[in-house]
């Protein structure tokens, strides 16, 4: 019995090699627009029906370098004899070859996009503003069996200047501005523009004076973020007020810094600060300094700093990762008074914990204008919370529009919900 | 194990319980890590700046041909003029470079993914069968969604700078302070858990990596000098404990309690 099934075997194994070879013999010559190339009948895998209905065509919205193409599924992919395993995206310069491979799309895909480098010489480099031709071959589990589609072509690439699926926040950008530039016309006339106090903004006079009455230095972090991030923009402003005050009450300011650029920066604020303060000679360049960039090693060296010299006072302006905590406690436990702001919201708990004040998010950008009183800050202070009113509005809206909908109401409401939805 | 991974082993072992020595107080142990470990970083970070930065995004550049990056390549250079009193003006072109195309390339985005998604989130239609209809069962899954949209317009509110916190305004704004600290709560709790399981990582490493090596006399290049590693870095820290207790019964405790 077991000797019957060994001889099934080695017949079948035979009958397995032979059909593969004669597959391969069959596929080794380029596969012809909608011919099936195959020995069925051997193999027992039906060639497939070809995709149909093709289209190639400059993929909207991007930097170029991109063709998407679209087709109508094999009949055999999902339904009639189900015998695709995917589709292989064929490319030439030519429309009669010679085909690169791009890539393969599994079976359901109806959609693909080639996107290259944009540098020449890159692997998979194509030009932008040149002709291509795209085919997609439908593949099977037997390699020796594909079917081609008609070639589509000639198509270019090119890059756009504007993304219109991004319209909305160019929209959103454009009504922005308009109020900030209105506002800061207004402030820079005259107009007295209120802000509400910030109690960790005002306690930064009283923190830079008991700094003084101590004879300690005050500990100025602007946070781990790059000089360009938004918070560490904010944090250079703030830095320039307390400088000023410490140049004023000729106290000493440490400013370790984790980014070599965001030091430079801080020292050009710092240095113009005891400038605006009057007293040029008293800017000590070594107060601004590179600690090191790795975040755990900035962390150790800023506590020894906390420790040893201990300062009056701790000030963190600016993005902060999970340092945060260790900051303020070891600031507390030197018997700093701490001043903390960041928009990283994960930390913030950890500041409210362990700091005398923080600021919450915002009132990060809200503080540099507050200290500033500069007509531009608070121009865009102004102009923020009117971009604030008009999202509650959009929001009230928006809500009620989906929810009506839901229950009922005019589809075309949901619509206005779409308004507001970026694409990628 | 072979023996000078174990080596190595032991020395991050010491680091570990060394920087651990920070919760009694700053002292020489903590010191030795501190220094070691920013120096360390420093000295890496040039290394990897030049291999992962300079090299591939402008010396290779240059190398093929792109000229267009000589303008950072001069940029950069001009950094360097701070060394210059006269000429350290120029080191503030490329700042400005630099913080203008980043304010430039963050601002869009900013709008994109903190302003207008998270107001097309807020849009979101409530799940009504939990209040009537079918449902009926769950409406406290629906109230979440209604207190998340009216949380959301408190919390804004709260952010409102040139309007007084007072009447009306100031109980939503104080509404909106309340959701906000019942997210720094939740949140609070959330990171302290991830910080417990780095503090076990920690211990697993001193007890699977460390200890269990420095006995493990199946370790095919097992010698005494194992025992000998792990017993002189225990001495070490016993002998460090030792002199704190003797500095603390001379001169008591106001001056060797150092910071805490």
């Amino acid at each position: 019995m077991q000797q019957k099934h060994f001889w099934r075997f080695v017949i079948g194994l035979a009958l397995m090699t032979m059909a593969t070879a004669l597959g391969q013999s069959e596929a080794d010559p380029p596969v012809s627009d909608t011919l099936a190339v195959a020995d069925t009948a051997a193999i027992s895998v039906p060639a497939p029906l070809p995709v149909t209905n093709l289209i190639a065509r400059d993929k909207p919205n991007d930097r170029g370098y991109g063709i998407s193409l679209s087709w109508d599924l094999s009949p055999d992919d999902t339904g009639g004899t189900q015998s695709v395993l995917g589709y292989r995206i064929m490319r030439s310069t030519t429309p009669d070859g010679p085909w690169d491979s791009i890539n393969v799309a599994g079976s359901g895909d109806a959609l693909y996009d080639h996107i290259g480098p944009r540098h020449e010489g890159d692997s998979g480099y194509f030009p932008d503003h040149t002709d291509m031709y795209y085919r997609v071959d439908v593949l099977t589990a037997d390699p020796g069996v594909a079917v081609s589609s008609g070639v589509v072509g000639p198509v270019q690439s090119r890059g756009q200047w504007f993304n219109t699926a991004r319209t909305v926040v160019f929209l959103f950008m454009i009504a922005f501005c308009g109020l900030v530039i209105w506002f800061v016309t207004h402030a820079r006339r005259g107009k007295d523009l209120y802000v509400r106090p910030l109690a960790g903004i005002e306690a930064v006079d009283e923190a830079v004076g008991r700094a003084t009455e101590m004879g300690k230095p005050i500990l100025y972090l602007c946070g781990l973020g790059d000089a360009a991030e938004v918070p560490t923009i904010a944090s250079f402003t703030i830095l320039g007020r307390v400088a000023k005050r410490v140049a004023e009450y000729q106290t000493q300011i440490i400013v370790p810094c984790r980014d070599p650029i965001v030091m430079t920066v801080a020292q050009e604020v710092v240095k113009t600060a005891y400038s605006d303060a009057g007293r040029p000679d008293s800017y000590n360049p070594d107060s601004v300094f590179f600690l090191t960039i790795e975040q755990f090693a900035y962390v150790a060296g800023v506590n020894g700093i906390m420790l040893r010299d201990k300062p009056a006072t701790n000030v963190y302006m600016g993005k902060f990762y999970a340092e945060s905590l260790i900051f303020a406690e070891t600031g507390t436990m030197a018997g700093s008074i701490q001043i903390a702001g960041t928009d990283e919201i994960p930390q913030i708990p950890f500041f409210f914990v362990a700091c005398d004040y923080t600021l919450i998010g915002e009132e990060l950008y809200a503080a540099s204008a507050y200290l500033s009183r500069e007509p531009v800050l608070l121009g865009s202070l102004k102009a923020q919370d009117y971009a604030k009113a008009a999202i509650i509005v959009f929001a009230i809206l928006g809500f009620l529009a989906t929810n009506v909908s839901a229950l009922g109401g005019p589809e075309w409401l949901a619509g206005f919900v779409d308004l507001f939805q970026v694409r990628e | 194990m072979e023996f000078w991974n174990f080596f190595w082993t032991t020395v991050a072992a010491f680091f570990t319980l060394a920087t651990f020595s920070f919760l009694y107080k700053d002292n020489p142990l903590y010191k030795i890590a501190e220094h070691l470990v920013v120096g360390v970083s420093a000295g890496f970070f040039v290394m990897v700046l030049w291999h992962t930065t300079l090299v591939p995004n402008l010396i290779d550049r240059l190398a093929d041909g792109r000229w267009i990056y000589l303008i950072p390549l001069v940029l950069g250079l001009m950094m360097w003029f701070r060394f210059s009193k006269k000429l350290s003006w120029m080191s503030r072109y490329p700042m400005a470079v630099y913080i203008g195309i980043g304010a430039g390339v963050a601002i869009p985005l900013e709008m994109a993914t903190k302003v207008i998604r998270q107001l097309n989130g807020m849009m979101r239609p409530i799940d009504w069968e939990n209040f009537f209809g079918a449902g009926w069962l769950d409406v406290t899954a629906g109230f979440s969604g209604i207190l998340l949209f009216v949380g959301a317009i408190a919390g804004l509110i709260y952010f409102f700078f040139s309007k007084a916190h007072t009447g009306v305004f100031g109980g939503v704004a104080k509404f909106g302070l309340w959701i906000l600290m019942l997210g720094f709560g939740a949140s609070f709790g959330f990171t302290v858990m991830a910080r417990i399981s780095l503090l076990i990582n920690r211990i697993q490493f001193l007890d699977n990596e460390w200890i269990s090596n420095a006995f493990d006399s199946s370790n095919e290049h097992y010698t005494v000098m194992y025992p000998i590693l792990f017993w002189l870095v225990i001495l070490g820290l016993v002998a460090y404990i030792v002199y704190e207790i003797i500095a603390y019964r001379r001169r008591g405790p106001e001056e060797t309690a150092g910071t805490t």
